[in-house]
C-alpha cells in the first residue's frame, strides 16, 4: 500500500481517444499510403496525374464548350472561331442536335416512333414475370402476345396476319391434343406440327387476306430499309438474344445427348456455325441468299439478318451453357435420377437451375458482344448506327465531321452495354443461394 | 406482291419457281418501288439530308427513272452500298439500278456483266496534298504514302500511274471516302487520290481548304454513270433513255420552268417526241407517253441537276468542263429521240 502511496501522481480517468495524425488518415493519408509511399510510386502518381490531367484538360472543354446551334459545321466553325479565335478545340454538337433521331430510327417515319417504343415498353412487361417472381398469373398473357404484337407494331400491316400466325400454335396445338390421346404420343407431336406448317404455310396468308376484307385493322407499313440507327440495333440484339437463348439450351443438351443422330446434328451446327465468322453468314443473308431464291422473290432482309444473327449467337450461347452443364458435380445428375425424375424434370427442376446460374457471366457477355456486332450489318447496306454515322457525313453541311459522331454512338453503346453488364452482376447477387 | 413475313420465302419459292423470271421493269411495277443502289454518303452524289429525303447527283438519276416508271420520283428504295459491295449487290438483284460513281469500264461491262447505260459524269483520278508539302507535280510522289479506297479503279490507275513512271508509293487501303478524308487529315497518308468530284468535295469540307491543293496531273479516264445488270435490254432501254431524256432536254431547253407550256405542243418535233406530245416514244419503251416529262419534272434538266447538286454555286463548286453539253464543247451528248 504504502508503495502506492509514495507516487505523487496517479491518473484516475481514461485519456479520451486521439485523432490519428493527420498523415495517416482522410484524403491526405489515403494518398501518402497509396498514390505516394515509395520513390517509385510518387514517379508513377505524378506521370498518371498528369497524364489524367491533359486529356481531361482537352476534353472537357470539347465537350462542354461544343456548339449546339449550328445547322452545318461551316457554321460551327465561325461561331467557334468568333468567340474562342481558333474552331478546332471545341465540339460541333450541332449535328447531333439535328440528326439526333436519325441515329436513333433511322428512316422510320418519325409521327410512328410511338410504334416501336410500344413495343419496347410491351417488352419489359413481358419478360417482368421471368425476372420476378410474384406478379399476377395474367401477365403470363403479355408475355404470349409480345412476340406475336411487336413486329405487328414494328413494321405495321394487317392486324390479322399476327393473329393467324398465332392460331398457327392453336391448331398445332388441338390436333396434337387429340391424336395424342388417340394414336401415340409420338405421333401426336409430328401431326401436331406438321398441322401448324401447313397452316401457315398454306392458310394463314388467305385467311389473314380475308379476314382484311371483311374487318379491315391495318395500320401504316414501314419496309424494312426504313428501319435503322439505334432502333436496328436494338432489334437486332433483342431478337437475337431472346431467340439465341432457348435454341442454345437445346444445342447444349443436344450435344450432351446420348442420342447419336441429335448429337451429330447439334456438333455439326454449332461447329459449322462457329467456325464461319459472322460477316460471312450477313453476306450470304444479303446476297447469296438472292441467288438461289427465284428472281423477284421477296424476302425481307431484316429477317434474313435476324436467322443468321441468330443462328450464329445460338451456337455460342450453347458452348457457354455447355461449360456451365459440365460445371455441375456428377451427384447433381446422380441426385435426380434417385429421386425418379425423368429427363426432362430433372434437366428443368435441377440441373439447369443451376447450369444456367453458374453460366450468367458467360451468357451476359454473348449478349454484349452480340449487341456490339449489330453494328457489322452497315457492310450490307443496312443503315445501323455506324451506316449512320457515314450518311450523315455525306452531307455537304457535316462532311467532315468526325468526332462528335463516333463520340456519341460511341457513348451510347457503352450505356448499353455497360447497363447489361451491371443488370447481369446485380440477377448474380440475387440468384446467389450460397454455398 | 403481298406477302407476309411469316410465310416467309418457302411459299414464295415454291409458287414462284416455275414462273420465267419476269422483266425487271414488271418487278418494279409490281413492288411499286425503285431500289437503287448509291453511294454510303458522298457529298454532292448521294446522301439524306436532316428530314432523311435523299439528294444529290447519282440521287437525281434514281429519281428521275422511279418518274419515268412508277410515275412518284419518291418511290425509291436507296440502297446505300460500299465500293466492294455495289457489283454484287446489283449482280443478285438486290438493286435494280447502281448509281454510285461508278467507272465504265471494259472488265466491270464485259467480266462482270453489266451493261452502262451512259455516262452522267466525265471524271478524272487526282492527287490531293497538303500544300506544306512543297510537290507541284505528281510525279514527285516517289515514296510518298497514298490514302486509297479498295476495290476502285482508283487503285488500279494508282499502280499503273507509278510504275509508268517508275516511282514508287505506299498505299493505305481505306473503306470509305469519310474514313480516307480522316486518315489524310491525321497525316497517315502523304496524298489521298480519288476521283476529281469526289477530291472537291472533300477538300470543301476541310477546316482551311486553302492548305491543300489538288495536283494538275488527271491520271486517268472515270466516266461515271448508272448501269444495270446484262440480258435485261428492255430494262437498260428505260435507265438509258431516262438519262438520255434529261440530256437532251438541256439541249433544247426544256427546263422545271418552262415543261408545262412546253408539253402543250411546240412546233420543234424534237421537243414533241421527247415529251410525248408526237410519235410514241413511250410505248416503244413500255411505258407512258408522258415518261419523259415526267422525268425531267422530277429534278430538272441534266444542266439543272448538275448545277443543283455539285455545280459552282454549291459547297462543292464544279464547273462544267468536260461535263457541258457538247454543242458546248463538252461531252454530254445524246443520241436523238427518234
Ligand atoms: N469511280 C471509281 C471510284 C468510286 C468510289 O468508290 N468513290 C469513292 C470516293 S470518290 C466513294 O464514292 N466513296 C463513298 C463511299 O464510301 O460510299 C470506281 O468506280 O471504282
Amino acid at each position: 500500500m504504502t508503495m502506492i502511496n509514495d507516487q505523487s501522481y496517479v491518473r484516475t480517468e481514461m485519456l479520451g481517444e486521439k485523432s490519428p495524425p493527420v498523415s495517416n488518415v482522410g484524403i491526405i493519408g489515403w494518398m501518402k499510403n497509396n498514390l505516394f509511399s515509395s520513390p517509385l510510386n510518387i514517379v508513377l502518381s505524378l506521370l498518371s496525374i498528369f497524364a489524367i490531367y491533359s486529356v481531361l484538360a482537352a476534353l472537357l472543354p470539347w465537350v462542354f464548350g461544343g456548339v449546339w446551334y449550328a445547322s452545318s459545321l461551316t457554321e460551327c466553325r465561325a461561331i467557334l472561331f468568333e468567340i474562342h479565335g481558333e474552331a478546332t478545340k471545341r465540339a460541333c454538337w450541332g449535328v447531333i442536335r439535328e440528326r439526333f433521331w436519325q441515329l436513333m430510327y433511322g428512316f422510320y417515319p418519325s409521327d410512328l416512333y410511338w410504334r416501336p417504343n410500344l413495343a419496347l415498353v410491351w417488352l419489359f412487361a413481358a419478360i417482368a414475370p421471368v425476372l420476378f417472381n410474384g406478379l399476377p398469373k395474367k401477365m403470363l398473357l403479355v408475355s404470349v402476345a409480345f412476340p406475336f404484337v411487336a413486329p405487328w407494331l414494328i413494321w405495321g400491316g394487317s392486324f390479322w396476319v399476327p393473329v393467324m400466325a398465332f392460331m398457327g400454335f392453336v391448331v398445332g396445338f388441338l390436333v396434337h391434343r387429340i391424336t395424342s390421346k388417340t394414336i401415340s404420343s409420338l405421333v401426336g407431336i409430328i401431326l401436331g406440327v406438321l398441322a401448324a406448317l401447313l397452316w401457315w404455310l398454306l392458310l394463314s396468308g388467305p385467311i389473314a387476306e380475308m379476314m382484311e376484307s371483311i374487318v379491315p385493322l391495318e395500320i401504316t407499313k414501314v419496309g424494312s430499309r426504313q428501319i435503322g440507327g439505334f432502333m436496328l440495333a436494338i432489334l437486332l440484339g433483342i431478337t437475337g438474344i431472346t431467340l439465341s437463348f432457348p435454341i442454345g439450351i437445346v444445342l447444349a443438351l443436344g450435344r450432351l445427348s446420348n442420342l447419336v443422330i441429335v448429337k451429330a446434328l447439334c456438333v455439326g451446327f454449332i461447329e459449322f456455325i462457329r467456325g464461319v465468322p459472322l460477316i460471312t453468314l450477313l453476306f450470304v443473308a444479303s446476297v447469296l441468299l438472292n441467288y438461289f431464291l427465284p428472281k423477284g422473290t421477296q424476302f425481307d432482309i431484316i429477317l434474313r439478318v435476324m436467322i443468321m444473327i441468330t443462328f450464329f449467337a445460338a451456337a455460342y450461347m450453347a458452348e457457354v451453357i455447355r461449360g456451365g452443364l459440365a460445371a455441375l458435380p456428377k451427384g447433381q445428375y446422380e441426385a435426380a435420377d434417385a429421386l425418379g425424375l425423368d429427363y426432362w424434370q430433372a434437366q428443368r427442376l435441377i440441373i439447369l437451375p443451376q447450369a444456367l446460374k453458374i453460366s450468367i457471366p458467360g451468357i451476359v457477355s454473348n449478349f454484349i458482344g452480340l449487341f456490339k456486332d449489330t453494328t457489322l450489318v452497315s457492310i450490307i447496306a443496312l443503315s445501323d448506327p455506324l451506316g449512320w454515322v457515314k450518311l450523315i457525313q455525306g452531307n455537304a453541311e457535316w462532311n467532315g465531321v468526325i468526332w462528335e459522331l463516333y463520340g456519341f454512338v460511341a457513348f451510347v453503346f457503352f450505356l448499353f452495354c455497360f447497363g447489361m453488364s451491371r443488370y447481369s452482376m446485380y440477377l448474380e447477387r440475387k440468384l446467389q443461394t450460397g454455398h | 406482291m403481298k406477302k407476309s413475313v411469316f410465310i416467309g420465302a418457302l411459299t414464295v419459292a415454291s409458287l414462284t419457281a416455275g414462273i420465267a423470271a419476269a422483266g425487271t421493269l414488271d418487278d418494279v411495277k409490281a413492288r411499286g418501288k425503285l431500289n437503287c443502289g448509291v453511294s454510303t454518303g458522298l457529298v454532292g452524289f448521294a446522301s439524306p439530308d436532316a428530314n432523311g429525303k435523299w439528294e444529290g447527283y447519282d440521287v437525281a438519276i434514281c429519281r428521275a427513272v422511279a418518274a419515268a416508271v412508277l410515275g412518284d420520283n419518291t418511290a425509291v428504295e436507296f440502297v446505300p452500298l460500299s465500293s466492294k459491295t455495289r457489283f454484287t449487290a446489283l449482280a443478285s438483284g438486290e438493286v435494280d439500278v447502281l448509281a454510285r460513281n461508278t467507272t465504265w469500264t471494259l472488265s466491270r461491262d464485259v467480266d462482270l456483266k453489266f451493261d452502262f447505260v451512259g455516262v452522267n459524269y466525265y471524271d478524272g483520278q487526282g492527287f490531293l496534298i497538303p500544300k506544306s508539302m512543297g510537290v507541284t507535280s505528281a510525279k514527285e510522289l516517289d515514296g510518298a504514302t497514298v490514302c486509297i479506297q479498295s476495290g476502285t479503279t482508283t487503285e488500279l490507275n494508282l499502280a499503273d500511274y507509278f510504275r509508268v513512271n517508275g516511282i514508287s508509293y505506299e498505299p493505305v487501303p481505306v473503306e470509305g471516302n469519310s474514313e480516307a478524308q480522316k486518315l489524310y487529315l491525321a497525316g497517315a497518308c502523304d496524298t489521298l487520290t480519288t476521283d476529281g468530284s469526289a477530291l472537291a468535295a472533300t477538300r470543301a469540307a476541310f477546316e482551311k481548304p486553302d492548305d491543300h491543293i489538288v495536283l494538275p496531273e488527271i491520271i486517268s479516264k472515270e466516266p461515271l454513270g448508272p448501269l444495270v445488270r446484262h440480258g435485261d435490254n428492255e430494262w437498260g432501254d428505260i435507265v438509258r433513255w431516262t438519262l438520255n431524256a434529261l440530256i437532251s432536254a438541256e439541249e433544247y431547253d426544256i427546263t422545271s420552268a418552262n415543261i408545262e407550256e412546253l408539253s402543250k405542243g411546240t412546233n420543234n418535233p424534237e421537243i414533241n417526241r421527247i415529251l410525248g406530245t408526237e410519235g410514241n416514244m413511250g410505248e416503244m419503251l413500255g411505258l407512258d407517253a408522258d415518261w419523259a416529262k415526267r422525268a425531267i419534272m422530277s429534278g430538272g434538266n441534266f444542266g439543272e441537276i448538275f448545277e443543283a447538286n455539285i455545280g459552282e454555286k454549291t459547297p462543292i463548286g464544279l464547273s462544267r468542263g468536260l461535263n457541258a453539253l457538247w454543242t458546248e464543247g463538252g461531252l454530254i451528248y445524246s443520241p436523238p429521240f427518234r
